[in-house]
């Protein structure tokens, strides 16, 4: 065949060469965002004595910055959504792919793909307008915006990624196991618990720090509905009373701080802390994702 | 044989708890559906917020949402679809694509707020964008690269392997077949990937306090370096700033954010599965 | 192409091959004369497929292999410095075993390799879609619906139209691993019709999927066993009087 050597190699070596840079810009976003964070968040380290940082009072106006009354916040909210999202997330998993018929898959998946789609606002908004005052007459409380219901609307944010990465895992099980399992006079409810879902375990694990990532960086509802006051929940009842977050500090806060200000600053400290807290977490989540392509020997 | 009763109870159990999942998202859907419904009218939609917003309508709202979404889309589609062609198709296993997944993983996990923080710090600040659609925008695109980027790939790495060795083999170059041949038949895949993407960047509120939110601005923004008001943002001041807000305005804002959102979801997942069923390979 | 005719259209020089430390193919030395069907035969894992697939360079994509030895296409040594690959693989085709119609219409399929050559000239265009699937002897069966969906195809008409694809460029030769092996004997029975008429105009190397195919259509026979060329004879001798134990151990079903 007469060909004449095609003109457009140039213009593939120029669309390749961007195409690798856009490869490589995920780990310069990453890059750049920590350094931002750094940047204006820094200074606090310098302006601020560590005393006070870690001092049990959050009290900016008059130069009190300790985080330990929000960084303990986030965790109670988080541990507290955590505890209800898990059981409810594996079991709902479990329930998709093993147990369900047909058609409650066909419904339960939709739905849970619509709860990952609702924005947090939405529910914030929820939670505050009725949520709220039904928690405040149930338990009887002064008031509605408590720890707890925060922890309610984050464990129904952090459900879909649980209960999609927990339904991946328990996918990735052989079907000899179920096979085995059934074949040896087990019932098929013994096989899930003591075989399906035992095989599964790195998943699962890795499905509940994704869904601790997700809780503990989640802003808005938890915002809305915690009632932001910045004490230490050291008390027993601290989880039905109003509490405040590390990530609702800093949504709360930055529209009245001058730019610069001590204030400023310490709200990127608090930024870098989440920064590098769902950092180690994803990292954890991460390695036990390349462990499995490893073993199985991807690509 | 008894413990088949407890299979039997240990089933509805899992069932009851699924259904502990599902009632309250219809029960959130379902209220404000009824809440809203009555204050959605075309004056609402369209018209300029009145009387420290509690009268008129949430039009501006609306078209910084939009104006914000297809910003974030101009930005995010490229980076994120060229991203996932060289993780798909270029990327050997090394230690740098390593790096890369994981800053994807890491991009992915950083809390929304973060976000709103380092657009401050990069683009209204640094850049000097000032609070604007295109600080918003830009901060937004970043936000949702990792969702596109995942799913993109997902979409190029089922298109089978054979179809770029014929196109090799046909004299094709590496391009070409993924121009002519992967491309369109991942196509339907990273279109999916593309719409989750943004519905969640539509609806995010976080990323966008600091970087274009106006509390009140009863005009449309005229260029990209205006602030404008964003419907999720506007939820949050109606339903928390502002004293004696009627509750079917919030309701009725709430609605449509859940509408405009939720209706990109069932776009997105039936051009999924439209396309699985119609699907040659 | 100008060439010389003396020499054989393909050599084969002292090759060896390995893939992630594993060796394919072990010093293999064999000349592959032009217009003739060479058939490249012996049981599974014997490194026909993998020489096959090294004579157009299709193995440069696979990551973790390491080649020694020339293969020399006219003379002319392919893996050389400054070779252009994309141009060796227009003037080497190759069908797979499996049909494997890309997505989209017939006339889609036959044509991609000339597009992407740069051919633009309709008349050009329609006269290789007509004379290419005419030659692969499938015109008769889908004249009528050129831009119907391939996939709708019978598996012995995609196969055929494989080899459209392939001989659309107007390659000078045709490499085939097993074109058969998905097809019933209907559908083999064409495709090794439409090899005897493409011989006179091009050079073919099939590895078949059977010892009947093997010497259904040799014309010159190479026997593989473990990466290595334990025999190479012309016609149809390798099959009645091989020189090799080995080779007639396998000829005559004693193994593989």
């Amino acid at each position: 065949m007469s060909l004449n050597k095609p003109r457009r190699r140039w213009s593939e070596f120029a669309i390749e060469a961007g195409i690798r840079v856009l490869g490589f810009s995920s780990i310069g976003f990453v890059l750049l965002i920590f350094l931002f964070l750094l940047r204006e968040g820094l200074p606090l380290f310098f302006e601020v004595p560590l005393g006070n940082l870690f001092s049990t009072r959050w009290y900016p106006t008059f130069d009190l910055f300790g985080i330990l009354p929000l960084t303990l916040g986030s965790i109670l909210v988080t541990i507290t959504a955590i505890a209800i999202a898990v059981p409810l997330g594996v079991a709902s998993a479990v329930f998709v792919r093993e147990v369900a018929p047909g058609w409650a898959r066909e419904i339960l998946k939709p739905m849970i793909e619509v709860l990952a789609g609702i924005p947090s606002v939405v529910l914030g908004f929820f939670g505050m307008t009725l949520l709220a005052p039904f928690i405040r007459e149930t338990l009887g409380v002064a008031t509605g915006l408590t720890a707890f219901t925060g922890a309610l609307i984050l464990a129904y944010m952090a459900l879909p990624t649980i209960i999609s990465v927990a339904e991946d895992a328990l996918d990735a099980v052989p079907k000899s196991y179920r096979d085995a399992g059934l074949a040896m006079g087990a019932t098929q409810w013994q096989t899930i618990w003591r075989v399906v879902v035992p095989a599964a375990r790195s998943g699962m694990v890795m499905a509940v720090m994704l869904g601790m990532g997700r809780a503990i960086g989640e802003t808005m509802a938890v915002m809305m509905v915690t009632g932001n006051a910045a004490r230490m929940p050291l008390t027993l009842d601290s989880l039905f009373r109003p509490m405040r977050t590390m990530t609702a500090t800093i949504a709360a806060e930055m529209g009245e701080v001058a730019q610069g200000s001590t204030h400023y600053h310490a709200l990127f400290g608090i930024g870098i802390i989440l920064f590098v807290l769902t950092f180690i977490i994803n990292l954890a989540a991460a390695s036990t994702i390349f462990k499995r392509r490893r073993r199985g020997g991807l690509r | 044989m008894d413990r088949y009763l407890v299979q039997r109870a240990g089933f509805a159990l899992l069932g009851l708890m699924a259904l502990m999942v599902v009632l309250p998202i219809l029960l959130v859907i379902g209220t404000i559906v009824v809440q809203g419904g009555g204050a959605i009218s075309w004056e609402f939609l369209s018209a300029m917020p009145r009387d420290g917003m509690k009268a008129g309508g949430i039009f501006p709202a609306i078209v910084g949402t939009l104006l914000l979404t297809l910003g974030t889309a101009l930005v995010a589609i490229p980076i994120g679809v060229g991203g996932a062609v060289y993780l798909a198709e270029y990327a050997r296993d090394t230690w740098l694509t390593r790096a890369i997944r994981l800053a994807i993983i890491n991009l992915a996990g950083i809390p929304s707020v973060v976000y709103g923080l380092f657009g401050l710090g990069l683009f209204v600040l640094f850049l000097q964008f000032g609070t604007s659609i295109l600080a918003g925008a830009l901060t937004l695109a970043i936000m949702t690269l990792p969702i596109i980027i995942s799913a993109a790939e997902e979409a190029l790495r089922g298109v089978p392997t054979e179809f770029r060795t014929v196109s090799i083999s046909l004299g094709g170059t590496r391009w070409q077949g993924i121009r002519r041949v992967v491309l369109p038949q991942a196509l339907p895949g990273i279109i999916t990937g593309v719409i989750l993407g943004l519905l969640r960047a539509a609806g995010e509120t976080a990323p966008i306090l600091f970087t274009v939110a106006a509390f009140f601005l009863p005009r449309l923004p005229q260029s990209p370096f205006d602030q404008t008001m964003a419907l999720p943002y506007h939820l949050y001041v109606i339903s928390t700033q502002v004293p004696g807000m009627p509750l079917q305005i919030q309701f009725g804002t709430a609605l449509v954010l859940l509408i405009l959102v939720l209706s990109l979801n069932v776009l997105a997942t039936s051009i999924r599965s439209y396309f699985r069923r119609r699907r040659q390979w | 192409m100008t060439q010389t005719q003396s020499g054989p259209k393909i050599r084969i020089e002292k090759v060896s091959y390995a893939y992630e430390g594993k060796p394919a193919l072990r010093d293999v030395t064999i000349d592959v004369p032009a217009h003739a069907i060479s058939v490249f035969f012996g049981p599974a894992g014997g490194g026909k497929t993998t020489l096959l697939r090294l004579i157009n360079r299709l193995n440069d994509v696979v990551e973790g292999t390491h080649m020694s030895g020339r293969v020399l296409l006219d003379g002319q040594d392919i893996y050389a410095p400054g070779m252009d690959v994309i141009q060796l693989r227009r003037r080497v085709g190759m069908v797979f075993a499996l049909p494997l119609p890309l997505p989209g219409t017939i006339r889609e399929n036959v044509l991609y390799g000339p597009e992407l050559a740069g051919v633009r000239d309709r008349t050009r265009l329609e006269e290789l879609l007509s004379r290419s699937l005419t030659q692969a002897a499938l015109w008769d069966e889908v004249k009528d619906r050129l831009d119907n969906p391939a996939s709708a195809l019978s598996g012995g008409q995609q196969q055929r139209l494989c080899i459209a694809r392939s001989l659309a460029l107007e390659p000078e030769v045709l490499l085939l691993d097993e074109p058969t092996s998905g097809l019933d004997p209907i559908s083999t029975g064409k495709v090794e019709e439409s090899l005897y008429e493409l011989k006179q105009n091009y050079t073919i190397v099939i590895v078949p999927h059977s010892t009947q195919q093997a010497a259904r259509v040799a014309d010159y026979a190479a026997f593989f066993l473990m990466g290595e060329l334990i025999e190479h004879q012309p016609g149809t001798e390798i099959f009645t009087t091989p020189r090799q134990q080995r080779t007639e151990d396998y000829v005559t079903g004693r193994f593989g």
